[in-house]
């Protein structure tokens, strides 16, 4: 996480790992994603036989099932491309957990080489796309919540208001204590609901104190956690992934 | 044990969720935490800031490694350089050796009263109660454990065991046990308390505190406190006893000023505490003060067993600052309390379960978002996200199996869904298929999905799948593509 990473020169092709939460659940973010990309000029491939990263599995401590997942993941990108992954919570599984998973196995040497090749989306446009943005919005506020995996896990705590920051009809607004979990946590929203939901709670009234009516993040786990718990109130207040958003004020 | 003193307020880490209930609909408590661990998060930051703080850290970790990686040998140089300036040396497997040890110090003394400086090994093997069974009776006289002694709690925080309690509160409980006036004056409250815990000290007959660092190459025991109450709990007593776990060996003095200043920065923003003191020996020939005794006694209490596995002796590497507590979203909303364990957060959520087993502790692995922000602030670089995880396998029965309780948590119907998981994720036409009858049916997306529609909505399938919409997107490029080749044609 402190180490400076080094980043390559933009490729031509890139694979991109659509994580399931978005495969069932948010696809246009995946799409935006994927135009995102293509208009940078960059061809997507998208291995049809990708499913999850594993994650859930992982973190409830089913180490085998995990693995399993993973292995299957892992044969998907046999060309050198960059994998991009639009969440820093999937992004940090296979960046920093599958060499973990593997170790000792004969996997160890591809999860390696694998985990070196993983961006997340945000990450990707700023330090290899160098993405420059034209915005075609209406002004408005919108406040950000950069995922924990994101942030800690990845070290990507300044890419998405890096590109939101070049929108410029768009006033980024910080929330109190935004660095502080939204609650989900996967299975933990699960395990631990009242404490999940207390969580998730003080994030929705720090985001709603901003007086923006819209929150972006790069992680559909925190938007379905965090908009999940704005529409149950039924407050104005809407989520939306930064590559839908972004696609959105610039196409 | 604790049970053995009805009066005293229990929690069992058994009780977790009931007992997160309880703290999580109790907004006194609730505001307590939350604007004392805002609060100290910012001292924090504010203490290291010009400071390269990574690189403290990294020493910080390489120090406690290195030590970690020589203890049986720092653990006999410690034991042979202690001795040899006078300092009584004393093993205990667990927690009730070590407290048998310590009453056989007191009554070998005919003590009849303790004074005690805080030490948190002392509360892990509940030495008060097993004191007060033998007699001997036992007083906190750090003003946090004292407060917290006199309202018949145990800690919520391993630095301020008070912290779950506001200035009235405090008011109340010294009021009503001490006679002192009700006020919101912190320094009348602190002035009643030392006078109260001054009588104290002159009239103890033996003194026990922990221990911060134990340095292997000099002999020397380093205690770290704020309140001069550790001093005089070392000195003026005539017999002083100092119990700590064994992995609190260092190797080296000069290893003691980095993890001193990674210490008082992380858990209080202090740049330094207001007392430092090195206890190298009893009282010598022609000085005029300090113990004529001083023993230590060492204790392991499961903690060689963490030591034989390589990932989980990251768990003994901790300075306990209390840091990962202050900075864990879980722990500010519920309160010490919940944990029902020694060490609330997540330091005690990795070490807890070592000490008493995953049975007793199953619940506590798992009260953690995974986060971050604990192994973010660790001074010493603990991965404790990392280890959570590991006792999570372990609780599953997918770990190595050399923690107690290992598998407990495991249940045949959650073991199959995961199977359910794993064969659906690494098929992917019958994940394909699957994800694309979901969203074919998402008007039968059940409204309510358990707890989670308790307080959101439930997500529903969007109609289409990624991949099928990548699919006719790839469709329609190539078309496209097709159709310009073809103009080229012509």
């Amino acid at each position: 996480m402190t180490a400076v990473k080094l980043y390559p020169p933009r490729p031509d092709k890139i694979y991109l790992f659509g994580t399931c939460l978005i495969d069932l659940l948010y696809p246009e973010a995946g799409m935006d994603a994927i135009r995102l990309l293509e208009r940078e000029g960059i061809e997507v491939l998208f291995p049809e036989d990708q499913t999850c990263c594993g994650q859930p599995a992982y973190t409830s401590g089913y180490q085998q099932e995990a693995r399993a997942v993973a292995a299957a993941q892992l044969d998907l990108f046999p060309e050198p491309w960059p994998i991009v992954v639009p969440s820093g919570s999937c992004g940090g599984m296979m960046r920093t957990h599958y060499p973990q998973l593997f170790a000792g196995t004969d996997r160890e040497a591809q999860a390696g080489e694998v985990a070196g090749r993983i961006f997340e989306l945000t990450e990707f446009l700023v330090h290899v796309c160098h993405l420059q943005l034209e915005d075609r919005g209406e002004p408005e506020k919108v406040a950000m919540h950069t995922s924990c995996s994101a942030r800690r896990e990845m070290g990507l705590a300044e890419t998405g208001p890096a590109l939101l920051a070049k929108l410029g009809q768009v006033e980024l607004v910080e929330q109190a204590r935004a660095a502080e979990c939204c609650g989900f946590g996967g299975t933990f929203a699960v395990r631990h609901p009242e404490v999940s939901a207390a969580m998730v709670e003080d994030k929705t009234q720090a985001i709603e104190a901003t007086g923006a009516r819209r929150f972006v993040t790069s992680d559909c786990g925190c938007m379905m956690n965090i908009g999940g718990r704005f529409a149950k109130q039924n407050k104005a207040v809407e989520g939306e992934h930064i590559a839908s958003y972004l696609w959105r004020r610039t196409s | 044990m604790s049970g053995q003193n009805p009066v005293v307020q229990t929690y069992s880490p058994r009780e977790f969720h009931r007992q997160a209930h309880d703290a999580l609909g109790n907004p006194q408590i609730r505001a307590n935490f939350r604007k004392a661990m805002d609060g100290l998060m910012a001292k924090r930051s504010e203490s290291f800031d010009d400071w390269d703080l990574e690189t403290l850290r990294e020493l910080g970790a390489n120090i406690r490694l290195r030590a970690l990686a020589k203890l049986p040998d720092l653990l006999e140089r410690l034991e042979a350089n202690c001795e040899a300036n006078g300092i009584k040396v004393h093993w205990a497997e667990d927690g009730e050796q070590a407290c048998r040890i310590i009453r056989e110090i007191c009554e070998s003394h005919d003590a009849r009263s303790v004074i005690k400086g805080k030490s948190m090994v002392s509360e892990e093997m509940h030495l008060n109660a097993h004191l007060e069974e033998a007699g001997i009776e036992a007083l906190e006289s750090d003003l946090g454990e004292y407060l917290v002694q006199l309202n018949q709690q145990t800690p919520s925080h391993i630095i301020m065991p008070a912290i779950h309690l506001n200035t009235d509160e405090i008011s109340e409980i010294l009021h009503d046990k001490t006679g002192t006036e009700r006020t919101r004056d912190v320094d009348y409250m602190t002035a009643a308390a030392r006078a109260q815990l001054r009588e104290r000290f002159m009239a103890a007959d033996v003194g026990v505190s922990g221990v911060n660092f134990a340095v292997a190459e000099t002999g020397t025991l380093c205690l770290v406190e704020n309140e001069g109450n550790g001093r005089m709990t070392t000195t003026v007593p005539p017999v002083h006893v100092a119990v700590t776990g064994i992995e609190k060996v260092v190797e080296h003095l000069r290893d003691v000023p980095p993890l001193y200043s990674l210490l008082t920065r992380s858990a209080t923003g202090q740049h330094v505490t207001t007392y430092f003191n090195m206890i190298s020996s009893p009282r010598k020939d022609g000085e005029h003060d300090g113990p004529r005794e001083v023993h230590l006694v060492l204790v392991d209490s499961g903690r060689s067993r963490i030591y034989q596995d390589d990932e989980l002796l990251d768990t003994l590497r901790c300075i306990r600052c209390g840091a990962c507590m202050n900075h864990c979203p879980v722990y500010t909303r519920v309160g010490g309390h919940t944990y029902g364990t020694t060490y609330p957060g997540p330091i005690g959520s990795i070490l807890s379960p070592h000490l008493m087993g995953l049975d007793d502790t199953k619940d506590l692995p798992t009260a953690s978002s995974l986060c971050g922000a604990c192994g973010e602030v660790c001074p010493v670089k603990i991965p404790i996200p990392d280890l959570l995880v590991r006792l999570r396998r372990e609780s599953v029965g997918e770990g190595r199996g050399n923690v107690a309780g290992a598998g407990v948590k495991r249940t045949r119907k959650e073991a199959a869904a995961w199977k359910g998981f794993q064969w659906l994720a690494t098929h992917p036409f019958a994940w394909r298929a699957g994800t694309s009858v979901a969203g074919k049916l998402r008007a039968l997306t059940p409204g309510k999905l358990g707890a989670w529609t308790d307080y959101r909505t439930a997500p529903k399938p969007a109609g289409t799948t990624l991949h099928a919409l990548v699919k006719r997107h790839q469709a329609n490029r190539s078309e496209q593509a097709g159709k310009s080749h073809e103009e080229e044609r012509r």
